[in-house]
């Protein structure tokens, strides 16, 4: 007796957003925005070996107020998916496995990557790699 | 390939209110309604009830409701005390059994829909018959080749049986299967957090022989592998469980036997 027109019950529109899907589905949304990234890594690179001209102009971009954001929010989509891939192996070896403990890395895994890519921006700057 | 919006048939539009006679003690119910005789879309009901005049569950108002307000009311319900599974739900946005959830313990208006992505057979009733034939399909019993000793049972040390405590203890109400985004969007070859659990449970009872076949079975891209570790399953588990810890459990030994 099966019934095609049947309605499928809501999903996303109604289930909470918690800690777990929250920084499981972040930690693939990171992963996008690396490979999307990595093309900048690219760009810049191939501008490098295009000659001074080019460079400048990569530099110029990347280095304006916008560019700046873009590879800061790189900066910290890497810390968090390494950090979090990290957690991900801890399981994958059979610990941490408890809900308390989830919660736990959880929030240690979010206040790591802010804590590493404000290190890395503080010490970008300091060195003068911000200029 | 992961639908995120619901199909046309299956949007919600605003359905009727039902006032109650008023009271210091109000709360107000949002629930979904669904008749396949109407021919219409899914609709979201309020009812109100005076909770100084009801009982303390949200399943008890739910039968309050289809008593004193409107008998059309559709739910599926048993032994209102957390063992027989019928009435998960979802309730204030995560799965549970009505029956256990205190209405004070959600503040506002108290939200209950069906189990998530599942096809709905009647207002807060979802089919549950791929959950079933998915339990059926990693063949829930004993399997042996040796016979069972003539003059006893086959004996367990209280520490094998510790092994499977846990997992016997769920009452496959599907409250973690229906929480689990992977398991929405990949149902249909993904077995879901319950059948894995049920599959760990056989994998690891110390009198079943047919472990390596259990794993064999399991050794498959969509049944096992789409879990991915999210823990949505764990958070909901309303007989505090944790089926991603027995999907680990598994994949470790899917490792362990080609070392």
């Amino acid at each position: 007796m099966e019934q095609q027109d049947r309605p499928l019950s809501p999903h996303l529109q109604v289930y909470r957003p918690q800690l777990t899907s929250v920084m499981s589905i972040s930690h693939r949304v990171c992963g996008v925005a690396l490979s999307v990234g990595s093309l900048l890594l690219i760009y810049w690179l191939s501008a490098a070996a295009a000659g001074p001209e080019a460079f400048s102009r990569a530099q110029g971009m990347l280095g304006g107020f916008f560019g700046q954001i873009i590879l800061f929010l790189f900066t910290y989509a890497l810390f968090y998916h390494l950090c979090n891939g990290v957690r991900h192996l801890y399981w994958d070896s059979g610990n941490g496995l408890e809900i308390d403990a989830v919660y736990r890395t959880g929030y240690i895994v979010i206040g790591v990557s802010i804590a590493l890519t404000l290190l890395v921006w503080i010490l970008a700057y300091a060195t003068g790699g911000g200029a | 390939m992961a639908k995120f919006r619901l199909p046309a048939n299956s949007r919600i539009g605003e359905g009727r209110t039902w006032r109650g006679d008023g009271g210091a003690n109000l709360k107000r119910f949002r629930v979904y309604r669904w008749n396949p005789d109407d021919g219409g879309n899914p609709q979201v009901d309020t009812y109100e009830l005076d909770m100084d005049d009801c009982g303390p569950m949200v399943l008890d108002a739910l039968i309050k409701i289809k008593n004193e307000i409107d008998p059309t009311l559709t739910f599926r319900r048993s032994c209102r005390e957390g063992i027989c599974g019928s009435c998960a739900m979802n309730i204030d946005g995560t799965n549970t059994l009505a029956c256990t959830k205190g209405c004070d313990e959600v503040a506002g208006d108290i939200r209950v829909y069906p189990l998530p992505h599942m096809p709905v057979v009647k207002d807060l009733v979802p089919d549950l018959t791929h959950f079933y034939a998915q339990y059926a399909s990693i063949r829930p019993w004993m399997r042996t080749q040796t016979p069972a000793p003539p003059d006893r049972e086959r004996l367990q040390s209280p520490d094998d049986q510790a092994m499977i405590d846990q997992p016997s203890a769920c009452i496959l109400c599907a409250c973690c299967s229906t929480a689990c985004p992977s398991y929405w969007w990949n149902g249909d070859r993904y077995l879901g957090p319950a059948i894995l659990l049920q599959a760990y449970r056989w994998i690891v009872d110390s009198r079943d022989e047919a472990t390596g076949e259990r794993l064999d079975d399991l050794e498959d891209p969509f049944k096992l592998y789409r879990c991915h570790t999210i823990f949505n399953c764990t958070k909901t588990c309303p007989k505090g469980l944790n089926p991603a810890k027995a999907i680990a459990e598994i994949k470790k030994l899917m490792l362990e036997r080609r070392l």
